[in-house]
């Protein structure tokens, strides 16, 4: 798992996709003359447009359908499994999936159904956490850099260089080594910490785009504060690709927290995380392969759902596929 | 092109020192005493302590043992490990198998990334395009330690097509772990030669090579192919960097003797001095891989322009 | 698509002997995922050789459209030619494969666009897109390739053309750079060009340079050249004819010196009476009320009734086909006779 490349390659898509918008050909039909009307009105009618298009998209609704029972699994696991996942018996050691436990045992003995449920918390609730510090990170950074540019912009570059020159997971393993207890906080702050960079290129690279339109032109020609420019004109016309990515980041991170788990460097035990089970489940996976397939499905599925959910938001959001 | 060169250098050395640093001080900020760990449950004599101490420059400031550290760095001297072996050694050991994994994983997003995303775009909403979308969709989905996981129980334990782990077996020990280590941007080259290609086939310049009277070849190969290609050479190009960084999973899983293997090692032994070594090198590696695909972009595309 | 038999108002108009190409019924459909889109929906023209011809029209009249089909440029999907003829020397290009276009492309019917820059490839010298012509079609070495494409340069007035053969597109401003694109089209002496709004992404002056260009190489061969413009003002001095687009459909054709005295539609009309002209007696000028109409949404009957101020009900239920107001003048308006009598 790299998720530097990840990282560095939406980077790369992203710039070019901004160089390179084609000209339209003429059967576009209506050409130009769009007004330069009030600003809230053009990012609202975007993403009005967009929820219209996402509506309409089966891939987007059965992707948010599996997002929305995860999210469920992670809040109430007891909707799912009335089985503790602690209440183990030895007896019951590596016992294949059957009617009466539909995922089998693990090497303790302890329900393998219920163990997976309950694994969706720590995954969702890091995926999600660290989405949205490194979302917030990302807006202040950016917007700042693409904003005033210049000294400003020069800082916060090389900074975003400098952790986004480090190879992620490897500067995880480090920092993380550095804790003696690791829990959700601590794996939640390293991947914060870490995983900035690329949404905050996007951010910076999507307000300098905007940041000389006319409405934030007319804006500061009548003489609005900086912050009021920021927050009211730039930031919601400037935000789309920046959710795009962090859509898609939400499932980045939860593959990223299940290798950490996984090379031990993640949660310890006693928690329950797909990655870990995995990690637990290593050396008897050739006797017992329903120990990977499990927790391996169910973190994939959740890391597929939200990459085609940003996906699709993606689509919806670009007017140019329209 | 040398003054571009000389300015990106000189942008990239404050990212260099910094990245270093970073790792620098986390790695010496492990709590715990190296020395004491190195013993073990030995007595261990006083002065012995100090004499590895002093080697080590343990008593100094962080910022002067990092100083120091970066002294000797320039000069080729990459420090010692506790047990008195020089990293360089260590590296020299290690990196071979890193590389021949990487250039493996490497060739099979050649070969397969680029020739999927070129037939998907040439056959755009064909069973063939679906095909590759669902793939690779499904690919980047799945982390690659379970993906690394299911390769080697499928195809090595229960198939026993391919060795199971190490590298007793020469290059061909190497496929598997390649492969795994490639998927991810596999898919992602195959995606973006798709998207790329598909973009420059509705382009104007396309049209008119059409319209020129050319052959659907020449105007898909010569044409649009050679713009599409720029982004996707980029990306492989910064990716061949990143690939040795992201070796440790896949070394993890195949019990490759590769540098990710040593790392992780030796943050679990609290070898420091290995680790910043290595990690250093590899934020050399990173920082050329992506200087060098800076001036490639110049050469492939005529439009940018170093000023 | 094979041209299936349907016979137009065009026909009452007289066929010249043996037109170097021309276009009949023809009708070119989107099918996109919000509906069909009938860009060119039966339109026909012809062309002689030596003769320029002006298709004029608003954008999203159909009038690119229809020259691409021309070329077999026409994505499919989403693009259709549904019905309809183009015969280039009598031979039907709809009928010939992928490799029959292919030899008339660039050699007989050639196409000049309107986006110089996005027309041309950004990676390739321009000296080399235009070799490759000679290359390609006539197997020319690179060295021969490289002087004739110089030379092809030169006649198209670009300065220092040894010297400039290596440079690349952006290279070049957009005045050259639409020099470049007719030398490339001109290269191997086609029969026809179609020069596709080939100057309304430059600034005035080099408009009418480049428009002089393309009379000064017309007038040296028997080439044909259709131009496709929204100008008025660049046809009256180029085009021997003129044929009007409306909504996907041609809606007035004829001499440019009598359509532009004596129109016979009142759009045609319109267009006039919205255009600046230098012996203007008129106080001001009237713009055209009202936009095009949708071409997913074409109005019933005329396509123009809901802006013509001459409109009457039969407008709005008869669709008027093209009366033959004069030899070699057409008029798809039920009132021709009215609009003819009503100026002048």
């Amino acid at each position: 798992m790299s998720d530097t490349r990840k990282d560095a390659r939406t980077d790369r898509v992203d710039t070019r996709e901004v160089e390179s918008r084609g000209a339209a050909r003429d059967q576009s039909g209506t050409a130009g003359g769009e007004p330069v009307g009030e600003l809230s009105g053009r990012s609202a009618s975007l993403w009005a447009d967009a929820w219209r298009e996402l509506r309409r998209d089966r891939i987007f609704l059965a992707a948010a359908a599996v997002v929305t029972v995860f999210v469920v699994m992670a809040i109430a696991p007891i909707l799912f499994t009335r089985t503790d996942p602690r209440a183990c018996d030895l007896s019951r050691s590596l016992g294949r999936p059957s009617a009466d436990s539909w995922f089998g045992y693990d090497l303790l003995g302890c329900d393998y159904y219920s163990q997976v449920v309950h694994g969706a918390r720590v995954s969702v609730s890091i995926g999600v956490l660290v989405t949205l510090a490194a979302l917030v990170i990302a807006l202040v950074l950016g917007s700042l850099a693409g904003y005033y540019g210049g000294l400003v912009d020069a800082v916060i570059a090389r900074l975003t260089d400098v952790v986004f020159g480090l190879p992620f997971i490897l500067g995880a393993i480090v920092i993380l080594t550095v804790f003696e207890n690791r829990g959700l906080f601590q794996v939640t702050l390293v991947l914060a910490v870490l995983g900035w960079t690329t949404m905050t290129r996007l951010m910076r690279s999507s307000v300098i785009s905007v940041r000389d339109s006319d409405y934030v032109l007319a804006a500061r020609a009548l003489g609005t504060s900086d912050l009021r420019i920021l927050t009211r004109h730039i930031l919601p016309n400037a935000i789309a690709p920046v959710i795009v990515y962090a859509t898609i980041y939400v499932g980045i991170v939860i593959a990223a927290e299940a290798t950490l788990s996984f090379l031990g460097v993640g949660l310890q035990l006693p928690a329950i995380s797909w990655g870990l089970m995995i990690s637990d489940a290593q050396y008897r996976i050739a006797e017992a392969p329903h120990l990977l397939l499990f927790p391996g499905l169910f973190l994939s599925l959740t890391v597929l759902s939200f990459i085609l959910m940003g996906d699709a938001l993606r689509d919806a959001l670009d007017p140019k596929l329209r | 092109m040398g003054r571009y060169t000389a300015r990106r250098l000189l942008q990239l050395m404050p990212v260099f020192i910094g990245t270093t640093f970073l790792i620098f001080a986390l790695v010496f900020a492990i709590p715990g005493d190296p020395i004491r760990a190195l013993a073990g449950d030995r007595p261990i004599s006083p002065s012995t302590v100090a004499t590895l101490r002093d080697e080590y420059n343990l008593d100094d400031p962080l910022v002067i043992q990092y100083a120091k550290y970066m002294v000797g760095l320039v000069q080729g001297d990459f420090g010692k490990d506790y047990n008195g072996r020089e990293v360089t050694d260590i590296m020299a050991q290690r990196f071979p198998v890193t590389i021949r994994l990487a250039v493996v994983a490497f060739l099979f997003e050649i070969a397969i990334g680029l020739v999927a995303g070129v037939v998907a775009a040439l056959r755009r909403r064909s069973y063939l395009d679906t095909l590759v979308l669902v793939t690779t969709t499904a690919i980047v989905s799945v982390p690659t330690f379970v993906l690394g996981f299911s390769l080697q129980l499928l195809l090595g334990v229960k198939l026993s097509w391919f060795p199971i782990a190490g590298i007793s077996q020469g290059w061909y020990s190497y496929l598997l772990p390649g492969f795994v280590l490639g998927a991810l941007s596999l898919a992602y080259v195959a995606r973006l030669t798709r998207t790329s290609l598909v973009e420059n086939l509705r382009s104007d310049y396309v049209r008119t090579a059409t319209a020129k009277g050319l052959s659907r070849r020449r105007v898909v190969g010569r044409h649009a192919l050679r713009n599409s290609l720029i982004p996707v050479v980029t990306y492989l190009g910064i990716d061949l960097g990143a690939l040795m960084g992201g070796a440790i999973v896949t070394e993890g899983i195949f019990n490759l003797p590769g540098i990710g293997q040593q790392v992780f090692l030796s943050v679990r032994a609290q070898e420091g001095p290995v680790v910043v070594g290595i990690v250093t090198a590899l934020v050399l590696v990173f920082i050329f891989a992506n200087l060098a695909v800076d001036l490639l972009y110049g050469v492939l595309d005529p439009r940018i322009r170093y000023e | 698509m094979p041209a299936t038999e349907v016979l137009t108002a065009t026909e009452a108009t007289p066929h010249r002997a043996d037109p170097l190409l021309e276009v009949e019924d023809l009708a070119v459909e989107f099918r996109t995922r919000d509906g069909v889109v009938r860009a060119v929906d039966g339109v026909s023209y012809h062309v002689d050789a030596g003769e320029t011809l002006a298709i004029l029209g608003e954008s999203g009249s159909g009038k690119s459209v229809g020259a691409q089909a021309v070329m077999g440029l026409i994505d499919s999907p989403p693009g259709y030619v549904t019905r309809g003829s183009i015969r280039y020397r009598g031979r039907e290009l709809l009928e010939l494969d992928e490799g029959g276009m292919q030899r008339i492309r660039g050699r007989h019917v050639a196409m000049v666009f309107q986006d110089a820059l996005s027309s041309l490839n950004p990676v390739f010298t321009v000296g080399d897109q235009i070799a490759e012509m000679y290359r390609v079609h006539e197997g020319a070495s690179r060295a021969e390739a490289r002087r004739r494409a110089v030379e092809m340069m030169d006649r198209v007035h670009i300065p220092a053309a040894e010297r400039r053969y290596g440079d690349y597109p952006h290279q070049f401003s957009g005045g050259m750079r639409q020099r470049i694109m007719i030398a490339m089209a001109l290269s191997l002496g086609p029969d026809v060009l179609i020069a596709d709004e080939p100057t309304t992404a430059l600034d005035v002056t080099v408009q009418a340079q480049i428009m002089d260009l393309l009379a000064e190489l017309q007038r040296d061969t028997t080439m044909a050249l259709v131009l496709i413009t929204h100008d008025l003002g660049v046809v009256a001095d180029v085009a021997d004819r003129i044929a009007v687009m409306y909504a996907g459909r041609v809606v007035e054709q004829g001499a440019v010196s009598a359509l532009y005295e004596r129109p016979a539609h009142p759009y045609t009309l319109g267009l006039i009476e919205s255009i600046p002209r230098m012996d203007d007696e008129r106080d001001e000028l009237v713009p055209i009320p009202g936009a095009p109409p949708s071409l997913m949404r074409i109005p019933p009957g005329c396509s123009f009734h809901p802006r013509c101020p001459m409109a009457q009900d039969v407008c709005a239920e008869d669709d008027p086909p093209l009366y033959a107001v004069q030899p070699g003048r057409e008029s798809a308006c039920h009132f021709w006779e009215e609009v003819l009598t009503s100026h002048g």
